[in-house]
């Protein structure tokens, strides 16, 4: 799968395969081209080459980046959770319960901290149980001890839920260590093999995406 | 009853604000401002049709405002021109085009002071029928793409993903505020419509907690803006667009006198 702008390839050459259960980390530099990536998955932005092949009835959840909300916009804790569908009470208290903001109340989003307000994001997204869920950098702007605390909660719905994950990241060691494949965007200034990487961990297939 | 004008243009700007204002809280979330004006100047191009192929005032205007909305969409998927610069070709485009072209019918009784502040003589039993009727479907409409149009406001990604085809329920916006506007300019007129859009729902702004509050608050203050407006237009005899903007405008500034409220976390 690739993307052009204009006569530049933001992606090329990219394969990525999340089944049922996985937790998939896409790695890469600031500028590689990993939300354009999420977002050509997600349908977000047409692709310019290749293929995307989707189970069908797929439900998705996603977690976009950033997410830059207009203050003269009222929007609670609540409010926010029932965005883009209806849902019971109890569902709705049970996703704040997964990423713990069931104790909050109800106040304004605006009020929360970014790490709050992304797992509010998350409980959003886990609302519609998902069946891919696509994070973008989910643990962005939190810290190290944060990150950790997000990895858990990701491990815990993928369990609960038994859905694939595709993870944004920049934590290569995390992503080692608990993915079940890393795919890592790596630049290239022409469309030349790609250099020689170090041996993947054994327990893992590292697969590579050039850029050009 | 319906015999008195002023009863008849207190019912139709009633039946207007409760539609502006909801409509209003969009073009404030969505930051439509200059949208909103680009659609009111091209009513009086609207009006110049509808002389010439001798159409009830409000359809034309109607017809040349989704003409205008569709055109905006197209442009801005197709051009490179920034959003604010087309708008302002369009806009300035409409008005001066409307102008020139009501300037060749010299001897139609037109008004054009009331086309551009509004006339609390001009709305006919036929008017008042458009307007409710217009506004019901209006009301509907709104209604309808209620969770689209929200969420396409947070994050047309998020709509997307969640199906709910965010561009629809854009375009059936757009139409929308054609309506409002159109019905909208008698009363109102042509320069100051967005005021009664932008205004009330400015002024609930910070009551509200909830998206569908603030709706329904700005339908409220915008009702309570035009019949002082109205009132005021009728006894003070000053052209009824500016009155009710000035007692929009008075209710927003008394709203603001008490202490700044902070948002209250509730944790
Ligand atoms: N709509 C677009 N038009 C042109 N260039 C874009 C567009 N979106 C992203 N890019 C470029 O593509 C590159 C990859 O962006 P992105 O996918 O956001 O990277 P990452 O998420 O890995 O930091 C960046 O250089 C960015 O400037
Ligand atoms: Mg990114």
């Amino acid at each position: 799968m690739g993307v052009r702008r204009g006569e530049r390839w933001i992606v090329r050459h990219v394969d990525i395969t999340v089944d049922r259960g996985q937790l998939i980390y896409l790695i890469g530099a600031n500028g590689a081209g990993k939300s354009t990536c999420a977002k050509a998955i997600l349908g977000l932005l047409d692709i310019d080459e290749g293929t995307i092949e989707r189970m069908s009835s797929l439900e998705v959840g996603y977690v976009p980046q950033r997410l830059a909300l207009n203050p003269t916009l009222p929007l609670t804790v609540r409010r926010l959770m029932t965005l883009t569908g209806r849902f019971p009470k109890d569902h709705i208290e049970s996703a704040l319960a997964a990423v713990g903001l069931d104790r909050l109340g109800d106040p304004p989003v605006t009020t929360l901290s970014g790490g709050e307000f992304q797992r509010l994001l998350l409980a959003r997204a886990l609302i519609h149980r998902p069946d891919l869920l696509v994070l973008d950098e989910p643990a962005q702007g939190v810290d190290t001890a944060g990150s950790g605390v997000v990895l858990d909660l990701i491990q815990g719905i993928r369990r609960d839920l038994r859905c694939g994950v595709l993870l944004i990241s920049h934590d290569l060691h995390a992503a080692t260590s608990t993915g079940d494949d890393v795919v890592v965007l790596v630049p290239h200034e022409h469309d030349e093999p790609p250099p020689a990487r170090p041996d993947p961990p054994a327990h893992l297939s590292r697969r590579e995406a050039r850029k050009l | 009853m319906l015999d008195d004008f002023l009863i008849r243009a207190l019912l139709a700007g009633i039946g207007i604000a409760m539609v502006a204002g909801p409509a209003g809280c969009f073009i404030v979330w969505r930051r439509l401002a200059y949208f909103g004006e680009t659609i009111a100047h091209s009513a009086l191009l609207g009006v110049a049709i509808a002389v010439l192929v001798n159409l009830h005032l409000v359809i034309g205007i109607f017809v040349t405002a989704v003409v205008v909305v569709l055109a905006m969409y197209y442009l801005e998927r197709r051009d490179t021109l920034p959003t604010d610069t087309l708008l302002g070709l369009l806009s300035h485009g409409g008005l001066a085009v409307g102008l020139v072209l009501l300037s060749f019918f010299p001897d139609m009784r037109l008004d054009l002071q009331g086309l551009l502040f509004g006339d609390i003589l001009a709305v006919s039993r036929l008017d008042l029928a458009v307007v409710w009727g217009g506004g019901a479907i209006a009301l509907g409409m709104l209604w309808w793409i209620w969770r689209p149009l929200l969420a396409a406001t947070v994050s047309p990604d998020l709509a997307t993903v969640a199906r709910l085809h965010p561009e629809r329920a854009l375009l059936v916006f757009g139409i929308l505020l054609a309506a409002v506007i159109a019905a909208a300019i008698k009363i109102v007129g042509v320069l100051l419509i967005v005021a009664l859009l932008i205004i009330p729902s400015a002024t609930v702004r910070r009551f509200t907690s909830s998206p569908e509050q603030m709706a329904a608050g700005a339908a409220v203050a915008g009702v309570i803006a035009v019949a002082g407006g109205l009132l005021a237009s009728a006894t003070l005899d000053t052209p009824s667009g500016p009155s009710i903007v000035v007692t929009a405008l008075a209710v927003f500034l008394v709203t603001r006198l008490g202490r700044p409220r902070r948002e209250v976390n509730a944790r």
